[in-house]
């Protein structure tokens, strides 16, 4: 798919590259990076060149690249402010990183910005868990004697109990770390490292130390966290939130989740994020009908028995009268033809006899039902063709011993599979996108792409089901139409991104970033 | 559950020591659950009105804030139709060392100082905003036909 350079668009999207400069603390080149291991993988993720105009820059980081770089970052501040690493790590998180800004605030007024964060008192000397005559806690009001006390320089004293219950539930709880104030009334001053070491027990310290390399990530705006859940990769994209309307920034985690850096929802190109979130509140709203619609069975337009989709292809075939229909649109499909495809267009009356007399009856319902079916159907779909695939896979392992296929000679099936939840992914969105898409030049052209795209996917899918003895023979055939599909979701894609990035598209909703 | 020292000494000095224009009684049968009563500031729409709210004490109290609520009708741009507050203390900066009394001491100036920069309810807010002499001549009659005893 890389490789396919004559549909590379000629248009730069410089304007969205990573701007080197930028404060992130990453190091620019691979120099650095080569000391941690973090797979070969993510070495290839650095853009090559030829970068196709959907496509950003980015880079993945494991935590331990950005703990280092938060290090190396603290390090350098470090000398430069001259201060020892600890008070210099928590002046950079109370300036959120912003480096230049810190050092600025520091050279004008040193004590003043000391003072502010709390950490007058570590040149003082470090803190110390006391106990005091005729002392009562204000959280707990115990005043026995002997009673352990801490107090910041502040002079906000409370028992040691209270104050390491307090800190351990902001921890725990509340998730803070970077900036947990003293429990006293009014008091802004920030629990300092060292305070913390004192009074945090040490299976809190881990989840401590997670937090603050969270923090890092949550404070820059060109780091995000991979939402995969359990993923502990971090992404790094210039791409900033006011270019989301222009641009649509998928990222690929090195998990293996492609994601959008501008929203974090999973991967939604060509669909800018501002309809993205528009097109599911929408879906949300009106989910009671979307629901029933979309729900996984229907009822054979023909005999009424109830059918359910069993695969990714929309050619169904009764099992009881053996009436062929379109899912989609539940038109017969012998008057598809070769134009089956056509159902990617909104066209009021096609196929509507076989539709529902509820939907019929109310225009814009039906306008939404319409392109919400089909987003739903492709999403449907790409699940039913991972389901084929695993039992395929599993099907070819115990053929391999009788036929004598290799391993490798059933990649072919991976590859295909690959590309139809791709591109399934990718039509689901372009239903979402022509939802809002107001009519103009670009229009048409948009249409095409989309139904040329969507016949390769139902083409290759429609072969994908074949039974397990006839796939040996097609590979060749797959192949083909799999490279085909991948060739006509760049098509899509790039046509989609240049056209955003011009200002092109015009949509029937404002659309706000 | 035994009831905490802390709460036990709050109650006492509330009892002992009221806030001019506040009380605070706990129930009988939940020592963590007040009836509280606060009267309207003066100078404010709200003069003359004695409003109801409840206060209730969470297990993690004094750890996490008390949880507070209107029960009185009442017009005001932090404070919603379900008579909930708007009021930093009782969220981010909610700290364990404040107690019962200051807090209700920052709900009654709350009354006296009304913010509809950062409000809860919105309609109100908005008003408050386009049309104060409006807003207040409503509150003042809120506070005529809902917080009068
Ligand atoms: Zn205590
Ligand atoms: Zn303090
Ligand atoms: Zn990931
Ligand atoms: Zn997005
Ligand atoms: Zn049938
Ligand atoms: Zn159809």
């Amino acid at each position: 798919m890389d490789s396919d350079d004559e549909f590379h668009s000629g248009q730069s999207s410089d304007d969205f590259m990573i701007d080197d400069d930028s404060d992130t603390g990453l190091p620019e080149d691979d120099s650095d990076i080569d000391e941690v291991d973090i797979g070969f993988e993510s070495q290839e993720k650095i853009t090559k060149p030829g970068r196709k105009s959907y496509e950003v820059e980015f880079k993945v980081y494991s935590p331990q690249d950005i703990q280092s770089y938060q290090d190396k970052q603290i390090d350098e501040v470090s000398t430069i402010l001259g201060q020892p690493p600890e008070i210099t790590a928590i002046l950079l998180r109370h300036m959120r990183w912003n480096k230049e800004r810190l050092i600025e605030q520091y050279m004008d007024a040193q004590e003043q910005m000391l003072e502010n964060v709390g950490l007058d008192q570590d040149i003082a000397g470090p803190p110390r868990i006391e106990t005091k005559k005729n002392f009562m806690c204000d959280i707990c009001c115990d005043d026995q004697p002997g009673l352990e006390t801490f107090a910041m320089k502040c002079g906000h004293r409370f028992c040691v109990p209270c104050y390491k219950h307090y800190l351990s539930r902001k921890i725990k709880e509340e998730g803070e770390a970077a900036r947990i104030r003293c429990p006293g009334e009014d008091c802004n001053r920030i629990v300092d490292s060292k305070s913390l070491d004192l009074l945090v027990a040490t299976d809190l310290k881990e989840r401590y130390q997670e937090l603050l390399t969270r923090t890092y990530v949550d404070d820059k705006e060109n780091l995000k966290w991979c939402p995969a859940p359990n993923c502990v990769y971090a992404v790094d994209c210039g791409v900033k939130q006011r270019d989301l309307l222009k641009i649509v920034p998928t990222v690929h985690c090195d998990c293996g989740h492609n994601f959008c850096f501008g929203c974090t929802l999973t991967d939604h190109q060509p669909a800018p994020c501002a309809l993205v979130r528009k097109w599911l509140k929408k879906c949300e709203d009106d989910s009671e009908t979307a629901n029933w619609i979309s729900a996984n069975t229907k009822e054979c337009p023909k005999c009424r028995s109830t059918i359910e989709k069993n695969g990714g292809c929309n050619h169904m075939t009764c099992r009881k009268c053996r009436h062929e229909f379109c899912w989609m649109c539940m038109g017969v499909w012998s008057e598809h033809g070769t134009s089956w495809y056509s159902c990617n267009r909104y066209e009021e009356k096609s196929g509507s006899d076989a539709r529902d007399a509820q939907a019929k009856s109310r225009q814009s319902l039906e306008r939404y039902l319409h392109y919400y079916n089909r987003y739903a159907n492709h999403e449907q779909s790409a699940k039913l063709d991972k389901d084929i695939y695993i039992k395929t896979e599993k099907k070819m392992s115990q053929l391999q011993n009788s036929s004598g296929m290799s391993w490798i000679e059933v990649q072919f099936l991976e590859e295909a599979s690959r590309a139809l939840q791709q591109c399934r992914q990718t039509l689901k969105w372009t239903y979402a996108f022509a939802f809002y898409l107001a009519r103009n030049n670009q229009t048409e052209i948009f249409e095409d792409n989309q139904k040329d795209l969507e016949m390769a996917v139902e083409n290759l899918s429609e072969m994908f089901e074949k039974p397990v003895d006839q796939l040996a023979k097609l590979k060749v055939d797959m192949l083909d139409k799999t490279t085909y599909c991948n060739k006509r979701r760049v098509i899509l894609l790039s046509d989609t991104a240049d056209n955003l990035k011009a200002g092109k598209w015009e949509f029937n909703v404002e659309l706000t970033g | 559950m035994a009831l905490p020292k802390r709460i036990i000494k709050e109650t006492e000095r509330l009892m002992a020591e009221p806030v001019p224009g506040i009380t605070a009684v706990p129930h009988e049968e939940n020592l963590r659950y007040f009836d509280v009563t606060v009267d309207g500031p003066s100078q404010s729409p709200y003069e003359g009105g004695t409003f109801k709210l409840e206060l209730f004490l969470p297990d993690d109290y004094p750890m996490t804030p008390p949880k507070v609520r209107f029960l009185t009708k009442i017009y005001h741009p932090n404070i919603d139709r379900l008579g909930r507050i708007c009021l930093d203390v009782l969220k981010s900066n909610w700290s364990p060392a404040l107690q019962i009394r200051t807090i209700l001491l920052s709900i009654q100036a709350l009354l006296g100082a009304p913010n509809p920069d950062d409000p809860l309810a919105n309609d109100v807010a908005q008003r408050w905003k386009e049309d104060q002499n409006a807003a207040i001549q409503t509150a003042r009659e809120w506070t005529a036909q809902y917080a009068k005893v």
